[in-house]
């Protein structure tokens, strides 16, 4: 499913792409092609039309533009569209005039509220805040236990309340605590409970009543489908959610929630989660999740970082030597000095597409202290071994290993990831660096 | 499984879906779909009843490759043997989805094949230890022995919290102290209850999500561990399955499956209003049973998968 919608896309636009301008015609068949991504996406149905509407208004109101073909065109207007529903800006994170600022955090169950509250925490913590930290969950079997664990993570204090049970005593009890000691935020962790739960959301307002909240951040899991709507507008009619908190992004949900959530709240996405480890909290960036609503990985922007970084030719260059299979060693060291310039490189994997052979190279476990081993290995052969790497024996790989302060197991490692790279990028004619892409998606980009 | 508790859950099974009604009713209706007066009205099938079926079906998560799959079984019928009215369409939809999903009892707990193992895996906040306290106290009150395996060693105070659904269970946990390697934990577990003739052991595992490659692969050694230290084990990995997942979940259980074998399906949170229309999806592709589903968070919040009901309250 994944694959083939990838594919689908460019197939519809490389069939958009002979056609000389938008017709009604071509408007329906993409417009299909995209209501499918966004179901398939998880974008609530209701959502999804009205945008579809939106967009096939404006394409069919589109003047000509020489300057983009028709793919390019509905392309460029889905992606805004999309950024003008999920917002256009980073939102900001709003403290209240008198401290301690309250942030209540509040979800479904299993949303990842607790995770969530100790990355806030971090995060807070690292822009100069003092915050402190309280459960509510007086329900499920050792909640407060979990947070307890989370803050002492994240070396936050924690306010224990111990002998408490009731909700609103502990929170009236934390943020006198907090006022009394210089804590700056009160985040306090709710139990998750149904929208339908009357009793339970009855005690959410009470709570936003006692402690007004500077925030209330509606913590909702990437992977919701349909219902998320229901949820995040029941959750925002009774609280008025402040923004939303998108967690367990860092699996391969697309994440369409986030829209669906936006449409019906009108609340802005304020953080995203990206892993289990409590620094995985990141910033929403609208342009992001645009590419990977539409199941192209992050491409669009990795495509703009490679021509930030890139240059074109080289690319051609490396494709031409390819073909002839005259990838070098040199080359080698070439594409990894690229790929460190581009930033981390499991940011850089997971903005690609989940297909073909980039699913392994994700799987590849590469990493950044292995990316400057390598090239040090290659800096200490000669030009022509770079260039001839069949003559590498083992006398030579032995002084290679002496001259980078590496071992020979090393240095076998590097050759075979070499021919390992060689092969790959073969397979897929270009590959991650090779032009390949480039070439294939530069219809995505704008003409200059 | 054989229904644990099973006369518990026949009395539970009507209420369930009443209550879920309810629980609906209750929801102002925020987005609503008028999808029931597709099937009550008798008036011909024309695009819009087509149209409306296909915003039902959407709407429970049931996906569009799936949705568009059945419309077109539906169109096709209609055009070949005219379907007269709604009543035919939704009884023709209602076989093609039954055809699907299947609700099955599968691996009965054999007596003389002792411990029976049951691994239950998932991605992170499904409901894993808690459909773990729910199954362990329907078999103790069925008279099995049972102990829990606490092989979550990764997720903060995991453990104590599968605790106190040991002691609401009156269940026995095998545990070791946070960070542990889980297989370790779990061949405490299989020890221990192989020396105590131990009917049946549950064993939690930590939420993971099923593309974290190395953590899947410690599930794969799991299943290792288990098969070597007790014949035939795992008799029985549960996927956990949260009612609100989207078209994800079809992901999930392709990856679980892969590397943990997935035997059946636990469908959990199916008290609030998502449908769990994916489990179609996923039962259409896999073919994997739909075994449990959880319906609040008591320990008796969990009853059979009834494919009936669950097709029903679909169009509910
Ligand atoms: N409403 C409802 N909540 C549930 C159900 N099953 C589990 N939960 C809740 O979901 C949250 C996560 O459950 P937990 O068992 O910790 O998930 P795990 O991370 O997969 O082990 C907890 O707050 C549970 O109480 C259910 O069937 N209905
Ligand atoms: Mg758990």
């Amino acid at each position: 499913m994944f694959d083939n919608l990838t594919e689908k896309f460019q197939r519809t636009f490389k069939t958009l792409r002979g056609e000389a301008k938008l017709t009604e015609n071509n408007i329906d068949f993409a417009m299909h092609e995209i209501r499918v991504a966004l179901l398939e996406a998880d974008v609530n149905f209701k959502v999804v039309k009205e945008f579809i509407d939106r967009v096939r208004t404006k394409c069919l109101g589109a003047e000509v533009m020489t300057a983009l073909s028709p793919a390019q065109q509905v392309i460029a207007f889905v992606r805004d569209e999309l950024i003008a529903t999920l917002g256009d800006k980073e939102a900001r994170i709003v403290y209240s005039k008198n401290p301690p600022s309250v942030f209540l955090i509040v979800g479904l169950q299993g949303s990842g509220k607790t995770t969530s509250t100790g990355k806030l925490a971090g995060w807070l913590m690292k822009n100069g805040h003092r915050p402190l930290l309280l459960s509510v969950d007086v329900y499920r079997p050792a909640a407060r236990e979990q947070l307890a664990v989370v803050a002492r993570d994240v070396n936050a204090k924690l306010y224990p309340g111990e002998g408490v049970n009731e909700p609103l005593k502990l929170a009236k009890a934390a943020l006198r605590e907090a006022s009394l000691t210089g804590y700056d935020v009160l985040l306090v962790d709710t139990a998750g409970r149904l929208h339908v739960d009357e009793a339970l959301m009855q005690e959410l307002s009470m709570l936003k009543r006692e402690l007004n909240p500077s925030e209330i951040l509606f913590v909702a899991d990437a992977m919701t489908g349909q219902d998320a709507v229901k949820s995040a507008a029941e959750f925002h009619e009774l609280l008025g959610i402040s923004g939303v908190l998108l967690t367990k992004l860092d699996g391969d949900a697309r994440g369409g929630a986030a829209l669906s959530i936006r449409a019906v709240t009108g609340q802005p996405i304020k953080f995203v989660g990206v892993g289990e480890k409590l620094d995985a909290l990141e910033q929403f960036y609208p342009d992001r999740m645009v590419s990977r609503l539409l199941g192209m990985g992050d491409v669009l922007s990795l495509i703009e970082k490679a021509q930030e970084t890139f240059d074109l030719k080289q690319a051609e260059r490396l494709q031409e030597k390819l073909r002839k299979d005259e990838f070098s060693l040199a080359d080698f060291r070439d594409q990894i000095q690229q790929m460190r310039k581009m930033g981390p490189l499991d940011k850089i994997l997971g903005m690609l597409p989940q297909i073909g052979p980039m699913k392994d190279l994700k799987k590849a476990n590469l990493d950044e202290r292995e990316l400057v081993r390598t090239e040090a290995i290659i800096n200490s052969m000669t030009e022509r071994e770079r260039n001839h790497h069949q003559i590498i024996n083992g006398q030579r790989r032995k002084r290679i290993a002496r001259g980078s302060g590496t071992t020979v197991n090393q240095v076998n490692q590097v050759l075979k990831q070499y021919a390992q790279m060689r092969k790959m990028m073969k397979s897929v004619s270009g590959g991650l660096m090779g032009g390949k892409i480039p070439r294939n998606l530069s219809q995505f980009l704008p003409k200059n | 499984m054989i229904p644990a508790g099973q006369d518990a859950t026949e009395k539970k099974k009507s209420g369930f879906f009443s209550r879920l009604k309810n629980a609906v009713a209750k929801t102002r209706d925020v987005l609503n779909t008028p999808v029931e007066e597709i099937f009550t009205l008798k008036k011909a099938i024309d695009k819009s009843t087509l149209e409306s079926l296909e915003m039902a079906l959407l709407g429970a998560d049931i996906g569009p490759a799936t949705t568009s799959h059945l419309i077109e079984k539906i169109r096709d019928q209609a055009s070949r043997q005219g379907l007269k009215d709604a009543a035919e369409v939704k009884s023709l939809i209602r076989n093609e989805l039954l055809k699907v999903v299947r609700g099955e009892t599968a691996h009965p707990v054999s007596l003389t094949q002792k411990p029976h193992v049951i691994i239950i895996v998932g991605v992170n906040g499904v409901g894993k230890t808690t459909t773990i306290g729910k199954l362990a106290n329907q078999f103790r009150r069925d008279g099995r022995s049972v102990k829990i395996c606490a092989a979550d060693t990764f997720r903060a105070a995991a453990v104590e919290q599968l605790e106190i659904w040991g002691q609401r269970a009156g269940v026995e946990i095998v545990r070791q102290k946070h960070g542990a390697d889980p297989s370790a934990v779990l061949f405490d577990a299989l020890k221990a209850s192989k020396a105590a003739h131990t009917d049946v052991v549950i064993v939690d595992t930590a939420g993971r999500l099923h593309t974290k490659h190395n953590l899947m692969q410690e599930l794969e050694k799991m299943r290792r561990i288990a098969a070597r230290e007790v014949e035939g084990a795992p008799h029985e990995v549960l996927l956990v399955i949260d009612a609100v997942t989207g078209q994800n979940g079809v992901q999930q259980a392709r990856e679980f499956t892969k590397s943990a074998g997935v035997t059946g399906i636990v469908l959990t949170k199916l008290d609030g209003t998502a449908k769990g229309g994916v489990v179609v999806a996923i039962a259409k592709e896999l073919n994997i049973p739909i075994q449990f589903v959880g319906v609040g968070e008591k320990i008796d919040d969990l009853i059979p998968f009834d494919a009936e009901e669950f097709v029903d309250s679909l169009f509910e």
